[in-house]
């Protein structure tokens, strides 16, 4: 059986590299992309120590994160489409009125 | 065994990772993410979560990565590259060793994640167990997790549904 300290590396590493995308790319989608990878990092440690205790409540945990994810997903993306439709840009540094 | 596929997969997931972040063109981000959910689910199987693991194939790479891929692609401002056709086929046999590695691979986490479940009923990360979880203590997280949703899908349709004059832009 693999340890559970692996999979946090792992997960940590995951993280990292969504939270570097977030700071990197300018492109708002992708930086929703590497926020999704973000959250998938989190759930895996959840996984991982629900197994580590033997207990259930860290899948159903999991589970209600999928459905809120599922939720911003939806919303962000029609966020930026709404953006796109009025300033014509995905680039974060562009978009910064609250109003027009 | 196991090591292996932890090895494959946990690489599968670091990569798509990286190209998420690295790749110029948004849609090879978006199958890079794909990529990376795949991973994660295989990953889930291993830890002895199937449930979890299909769900995170459902939710994630069914239907995130759609809306992902749907909205870059109604953007439309993304460079096309053109690859050569010998590329193409190379791409095509790359894709089904893949393919097999993945199906292979996750055939045999399913099977050890059996083998590795704690003993007692009903079986560790079956839809059964968590089901039972889900409807009887988390039962109030659950409901308020589908008024949330319907909530998300009436403000997806209010945002981007129709088109209309923007508010607080005076008419003229």
């Amino acid at each position: 059986m693999i340890p559970t300290s692996y999979y946090l590396i792992l997960a940590g590493i995951i993280f990292t590299i969504g939270a570097l995308g977030v700071l990197v790319r300018r492109n708002a989608l992708i930086i929703f992309m590497c926020i999704e990878m973000m959250m998938n990092a989190v759930n895996l440690t959840f996984v991982a120590l629900s197994r580590q205790w033997g207990s259930l409540d860290g899948q159903v945990f999991v589970f209600l994160i999928m459905a809120v994810a599922a939720a911003e997903v939806a919303i962000g993306l029609a966020i930026v489409m709404g953006i796109i439709r009025h300033r014509d840009t995905t680039n974060v540094d562009r978009i910064h009125l609250l109003r027009w | 065994m196991e090591w292996v596929l932890f090895a494959l997969f946990s690489l599968a997931a670091l990569g798509g990772g990286v190209g998420v972040v690295l790749s110029r063109n948004a849609v090879h981000s978006a199958l890079f993410l794909l990529l990376n959910f795949a991973s994660m689910a295989m990953l889930y199987l291993l830890l002895g979560a199937q449930f979890l693991a299909m769900a995170q194939i459902l939710v994630y790479a069914g239907a995130i990565v759609v809306l992902f891929i749907f909205v870059v692609m109604l953007i439309g401002n993304e460079r096309v590259d053109d690859v050569v056709a010998r590329e193409r086929t190379m791409l095509r046999i790359v894709a089904l060793i893949l393919a097999l590695l993945f199906l292979g691979g996750g055939t045999y986490a399913l099977v050890m994640g059996r083998q590795a479940s704690p003993a007692g009923a009903p079986e560790y990360g079956s839809i059964q167990a968590v089901g039972h979880l889900l409807y009887t203590r988390f039962l109030l997280p659950f409901e308020l997790a589908s008024v949330l949703l319907l909530a998300a899908m009436i403000g997806a349709i209010v945002l981007a549904g129709r088109t209309r004059p923007p508010l607080g832009r005076p008419k003229e």
